[in-house]
């Protein structure tokens, strides 16, 4: 083909990998591994989403396991990171009794950090996160901490030594998409940890204007696993991801609230 | 046999011991690899919680001697968000 060079696809890198805590990651979209029909499909989805950190939770092992064998017979922690996290804590005590529970299985010692504070909505207790980041980074964990949309808590994680602030776009599992964007952008601006939005991503829309704050990378679980077609749809959130990143860099247009011709106005036929 | 302090419903010869909540009856002298063993667990798969004390030395295990009243908890991962 004489101009093969002129149709060939341009690449185009990120200039700055996605670095948390001195580790550098291959993707900037999480993704969790819950609610999925089988292991085989969630398999099939993480492999489509390009994710390298993947979240796992910590549950008593079912004695009388009918089919229940643990998740890391489906994921090869060699290929993935595995990012443990605290779901359904309560209170910081137990979140940090989880958060040890999962470094002692000898894989990293990083965690999810979450500690909800209410049942219906899921929202993180701030006051218990806190104390909880305090505990866990005094002992050497890399906490990753799941919280609100508050620039002020935002801040007082990071103090507390968090190694990258989680906040939500809406509430988890919800499939809300981004409800306040403001509070996200301010986040990322006045933090110097990496910001991971965390949860409330419905759709391949939801994660690409979620990027396009700017923000360092996405968590999301439901999104995934609860769509039709969870591998598709994790095909969708990985060009999503990588599509809104590449629209922040670029920088969008100004909006403008009239119309400006993009063909040229001179040159027009004789009437 | 081993000497010490007899709950009421220990059957000589035996531990009684709870295990992610429910009670468990095991040999005396059993030991926690032991315990892993009748549950068909991996011990490299699974933590281990002894009295809120994580156990996290797995080649320990098979020196730690159950005790009656010994409280368990024994998790791994499983998929989550």
């Amino acid at each position: 083909m004489a101009h093969a060079d002129l149709i060939s696809p341009v690449t185009i890198t990120d200039p700055q990998p996605l670095v948390i805590a001195g580790r550098e990651f291959r993707s900037r979209l999480m993704v969790g591994t819950g609610k999925y029909a089988s292991n085989a499909q969630m398999v099939e989805a993480i492999e489509a989403s390009g994710a390298e950190v993947v979240t796992v939770a910590v549950r008593r092992v079912d004695l009388d396991r009918a089919k229940d064998e643990g998740i890391l017979h489906h994921l090869d922690p060699e290929h993935f990171f595995l990012l443990a996290n605290t779901a359904g804590c309560y209170s910081a005590g137990d979140a940090v009794r989880y958060a040890r529970l999962s470094r002692a299985a000898g894989f990293n010692e990083w965690v999810k950090l979450e500690v909800i504070g209410d049942q219906e909505t899921l929202l993180p207790d701030t006051q218990g996160l806190l104390e909880a980041t305090e505990t866990l980074v005094s002992e050497g964990f890399k906490v990753l901490a799941y919280t609100n949309e508050d620039l002020v808590t935002a801040l007082k994680l990071e103090d507390a030594g968090a190694a990258a602030v989680m906040p939500l776009a809406s509430p988890i599992g919800s499939g809300l998409g981004m409800l306040n964007p403001y509070a996200i952008r301010i986040i990322k601006q006045r933090l110097t940890v990496p910001v991971i939005v965390d949860a409330g991503v419905g759709t391949a829309s939801d994660a690409c204007i979620v990027m396009e704050q700017g923000v360092d990378g996405i968590l999301m679980n439901t999104g995934i696993a609860a769509a039709k077609d969870p591998v598709r749809m994790a095909a969708a959130m990985k060009a999503a991801v990588e599509a809104g990143r590449n629209a922040y860099l670029a920088g969008r247009m100004p909006r403008r609230e009239i119309a400006v011709p993009s063909s040229p106005t001179m040159g027009m036929l004789g009437s | 046999m081993t000497q010490g302090s007899v709950v009421t419903e220990t059957i000589a010869g035996e531990v009684v011991i709870i295990v992610n909540g429910d009670e468990r009856r095991l040999p005396a002298g059993s030991t926690v690899a032991d315990l892993l063993a009748s549950l068909k667990l991996d011990p490299r798969t699974v933590v281990v919680e002894r009295n809120r004390t994580i156990l996290r030395d797995r080649s320990s295990l098979a020196m730690l001697e159950l005790a009656t009243d010994d409280s368990f908890e024994i998790v791994h991962f499983v998929g989550g968000g």
